[in-house]
């Protein structure tokens, strides 16, 4: 499979998602800049994390702008799976793929280390098969507090669009569990059509034995067997 | 009667003698930008005009040292054509003045002198001392340190996988904040700082020049004073985005054959790089100044050439190569401008618009900088330390001292500072902080790894300057060792209070011996390195600091062990043996015991056993966790390996190797490793093998900790009250 993994200037994560997918899974991934309009055919597009432009006003705000977004979005369209981890999570809500906004922790700090997240809500290509695991993954970001209005949550949650919850490692829902003041938990959301999927943790840095934690690589396996199925868009 | 008056030389740091000298070079008063440039390359902060007499005698050479001090870091042979590039710098002076500012531009600055050198940066260390945690700045000063290390560091996309933080009330008015990058490079595809090459063209490339930092370098060559907070605009402002564009278009611009040579401007800016890169090359440098780009209108060649305005390299392109760097650069939206040419003059010029504004010979700047063999004089013997005064537990039981001790900011868990570092980015950090002795992170593209350590013990180096060094390169042997990897080599960063100080340059001298002699014992020579002196405030000086920065190699990245105890029914032994001492220990300042007496004995023959020991047993895969005993004693050490994630207790007996119960659990001593293992007889015979002594303490088992000397308890507490005591004390302290 082919997974294009956008680079736009001040993304940081975009070599460790390209090392993720060629050495780890084994498949092709290649970087595509943000100021070009060819994605290059590919079956996954990521939008990694980072500090994109700087992301000096709202993260992602410039982002969204550049020439790349709109293939992005067109793929997206036409049904095509977009994962943005982190700052990429930030930039497809910027970008209106996905609906809500990522506001500053509440704790007003960069918060780095393990998190516990549920899998949970609608099969998306990340997810399948994962529903109801509990999965360690690192999170690493000053602005993951989710937010979004009231019946926009109550869409999501009611369309089983909540694809991913800060939750103790046994599973269950608690104040402390929630990192960063995310409106119920959440930690990751999908589109309508569920095809566009973004999440605050970074399962590319927990997705091989020498990194002391694989859960991560569960989400890529997914992510493979819904290419398998799907096919090349 | 000079032409410049006494109060503008004392605003350039320079002395009478050396405005003198000036003159007697030039055959005439310098133009006020020649007076700046002087005064930026003949500070102690550039020159190394007190330092370096002793410098010297630091062994610099070994089978592994590509390229030793002299260059932007140091470059070390990983093996099948990798190299480890690496450097510590400090960034004292600008950190107490404006801390998240002054701490983050540290890293910038020490990031570049890595990636100058062709290397991908793959980690970041800090090591930071601040004063008393009562003091009422120190809160501030953390907090803003550390949010600059993680603002910078995390945007960059650089990991921060470890360092260390000491709290002392030496530093309550010169904290420090020593950065250090470690990179990695093909071997054939190092580049220097050199200016070769008649005719070759002279880019400047990143951000564009503004007024910030002007004088950078001469402020962090004195002392402060009671208006120190007046310097604050002379502390640079990063910019972590445009620093994460440099490192891409430079290792771009690397990659394929358009340098003959590259420097960042740090430290005096466009001034030093280019008269140093000149320097090394032996050649001559026109600038033309008006070419420079420029922040703000209005700038004149002096303020161009002293800033400080940080992310911007000086690249010599190979001549005919010029339309491709500027392609390459320019593609990742950074100015790059042809501003000069190389030349065989020897000279450093600067024109503004044509005319020539600067001409100094290249030589009187760099290699003949004034140097001095300041005075030296010890400081009177310190008077014994008087164990009497110590306080003593009437029933014999050591556990609320303990608990109190492991609360203490400098020993208690710094997750508070690395949870707001970005630790994991880059994804090979393999040991993370907190988890193993050293820092650990994958060499790309190998299955090998490298392992860190930053350190040094203050309070010891004010014992004994020369001890205390030795004991700062031992200590990081011994952690690197004790994650799995064999010491390689070092790098330095040496704060010191004013050389003009006798006592102070004595100690300074003694330190350098110090670290020779550990660096010899140990096989780990020096390969860059950084010297900060006037690190006082009216009048008072900080300990002795030599930092140490120790990269170690390993075959295996993946067999990297952690300090703490995995599991329950796991043989815990105590490899080497020291007196343990109570001067200078955490315990000491602890129960405000003063600062005096010995500094306890270093053997350096011994560590370099125990070294050996360690690493044979990795490679016989004989112990499933190690750490080291250091500040706090051995109780310290035996509670931290229980604050794992298993939170496995121990039944120990503790060794009894001094008189007192409170210098067995608390004494200090470098050269002892606590082991845990499945195989306690393998263990000892390795170690029997080695010459290293071992104490068999017990077992992990249970939740509690509990500590036996001669047969009677001395310490008894669950591991979770001991935890959070530690895991709590240093945000109670900043927050």
């Amino acid at each position: 499979m082919r997974f294009a993994v956008i680079s736009f200037p001040g993304s940081n994560c975009d070599d460790d998602c390209v090392r993720v997918v060629r050495e780890v899974l084994g498949h092709d991934a290649y970087k595509v800049r943000h100021d070009v309009h060819d994605l290059d055919r590919p079956d996954v597009v990521l939008v990694p994390g980072g500090f994109s432009f700087g992301d000096y006003l709202r993260c992602g705000a410039i982002a969204r702008f550049s020439p790349v977004m709109t293939d992005v979005a067109a793929f997206a369209g036409r049904g095509g799976p977009v994962v943005g981890i982190c700052n990429g999570f930030q930039i497809l809500t910027e970008a209106g793929l996905l609906p809500g906004a990522l506001r500053r922790n509440v704790c007003l700090s960069f918060i780095c280390e393990d998190r516990h997240v549920a899998v949970e809500g609608r099969s998306t290509p990340l997810t399948r098969g994962l529903s109801g695991e509990v999965l360690r993954i690192p999170i690493a970001h000053n602005e993951g507090n989710y937010c979004a209005d009231e019946e926009t949550l109550a869409r999501l949650e009611g369309d089983g669009r909540v694809v991913f919850r800060y939750v103790a490692p046994d599973g269950r829902r608690s104040p402390e569990a929630n990192p960063n003041g995310a409106a119920n938990d959440i930690a990751g959301i999908c589109n309508e059509r569920g095809n566009v999927v973004g999440l605050m943790p970074h399962p590319e840095r927990c997705a091989e034995p020498l990194l002391g934690n694989t859960d991560g690589r569960r989400l890529f396996d997914a992510l493979l067997a819904a290419g398998a199925d799907g096919g090349s868009r | 009667m000079t032409a410049w008056s006494a109060e503008v030389l004392k605003r350039h740091g320079l002395t009478g003698e050396e405005y003198a000298r000036i003159e007697a070079t030039l055959g005439r008063a310098p133009s006020w930008p020649e007076l700046g440039v002087f005064s930026v390359l003949w500070s102690e902060h550039c020159s190394y005009k007190s330092s370096r007499v002793h410098l010297r005698r630091l062994p610099t050479r070994g089978p592994l040292v590509i390229q030793g001090p002299g260059e932007n870091a140091g470059v070390i042979d990983a093996g099948g054509g990798h190299t480890v590039i690496f450097k510590m710098e400090s960034h004292n002076h600008p950190s107490f003045i404006e801390p998240k500012q002054g701490a983050a531009t540290g890293v910038g600055g020490i990031l570049r002198d890595v990636f100058t050198m062709g290397a991908r940066p793959i980690a970041l260390l800090d090591a930071l001392r601040f004063g008393d945690p009562a003091h009422p700045r120190t809160p501030h000063l953390v907090k803003g340190v550390v949010h600059g290390i993680g603002s910078y560091g995390n945007c960059v996309g650089v990991p921060t996988v470890g360092g260390d933080v000491v709290f002392d009330p030496c530093y309550d008015g010169n904290i420090l904040v020593n950065a250090m990058a470690v990179g990695v490079a093909r071997a054939d595809r190092i580049f220097l700082g050199r200016a070769e090459g008649v005719g070759n063209p002279v880019f400047y490339v990143g951000s564009k020049t503004g007024r910030d930092g002007i004088h950078g370098a001469t402020m962090a060559s004195e002392e402060f004073g009671a208006q120190s907070e007046e310097k604050r605009p002379n502390v640079q402002v990063g910019d972590p985005f445009v620093e994460k564009l440099l490192i891409e278009a430079c290792l771009e611009v690397m990659s394929e054959d358009l340098l003959v040579g590259i420097q960042d401007m740090g430290a005096a800016g466009l001034t030093s790089s280019s008269a140093e890169m000149a320097a090394r090359s032996g050649s001559g440098i026109v600038l033309h100044l008006d070419r420079v780009p420029m922040r703000e209108s209005g700038m004149t060649p002096y303020e161009l050439l002293l800033s400080e305005s940080q992310e911007r390299m000086l690249m010599v392109c190979a001549r005919g190569r010029e339309a491709r760097l500027i392609e390459l650069v320019s593609r990742w939206g950074l100015d790059v401008c042809e501003i000069g040419v190389v030349t065989d003059s020897g000279r450093f010029v600067g024109t503004w618009h044509g005319q020539t504004v600067v001409d100094i010979p290249v030589s009187a700047l760099v290699d003949d900088a004034p140097k001095y063999e300041r005075p030296m004089a010890p400081p009177p013997p310190s008077p014994p330390l008087d164990l009497d005064a110590f306080p003593q537990a009437a029933d014999g039981d050591f556990t609320p001292a303990l608990s109190d001790l492991l609360a203490r900011p400098s020993l208690a868990s710094k997750r508070w500072v690395y949870r707001q570092y970005d630790h994991m980015v880059r994804t090979g950090t393999v040991l993370r902080p907190g988890e193993g002795d050293a820092a650990v992170v994958r060499l790309p593209e190998t299955p090998r790894g490298v392992a860190i350590s930053v350190g040094c013990n203050g309070r010891m180096c004010a014992l004994s300057p020369r001890r205390g060094a030795a004991m700062a390169v031992a200590e990081a042997a011994v952690n690197v060792a004790c994650v799995g990897a064999r010491p390689a080599a070092i790098t330095d960063c040496l704060n010191f209070a004013s050389p003009e100080r006798p006592a102070v340059m004595w100690s300074f001298s003694e330190a350098i011996d110090g670290l020779a002699l550990a660096c010899e014992a140990l096989d780990t020579p020096v390969v860059s390195g950084n010297v900060s002196f006037y690190n006082e405030t009216e009048g008072r000086g900080i300990h002795p600091t030599p930092m140490v920065g120790l990269v170690g190699l390993m075959p295996e990245a993946a067999r990297a062990v952690g300090s703490a105890f995995p599991d329950a029914g796991l043989d815990v032994l105590l490899l080497g043996r020291v007196r343990p001492g109570l001067a200078g220990s955490e315990y000491a300042a602890g129960v405000g015991a003063p600062l005096c007496g010995d500094a306890p004995d270093l053997d350096l023959t011994a560590v370099r056993s125990l070294v050996e020991a360690l690493l044979a047993l990795h490679a016989s895969d004989l112990i499933v966790s190690a750490h080291d005993v250091a500040e706090g004693g051995l109780a310290v050490a035996l509670a931290e390996c229980t604050f794992g994630d298993a939170a496995v207790g121990l039944v120990a007996a503790a060794p009894e190797h001094a008189e007192r119960a409170d210098e067995v659990l608390f004494g200090e001593g470098t050269g002892r490793v606590i082991v845990s293992t499945r195989d306690p007889a393998g263990v000892e015979r390795i170690c029997s093998q080695a010459g290293v002594p071992v104490w068999p303490l017990g077992r992990t088992a249970g939740q509690r900790l509990q500590i036996t000397l001669a047969g009677r308890p001395v310490i008894d507490a669950t591991v979770a009250e001991l935890r959070a005591r530690w895991a709590t004390g240093f945000a109670g302290a900043v927050e």
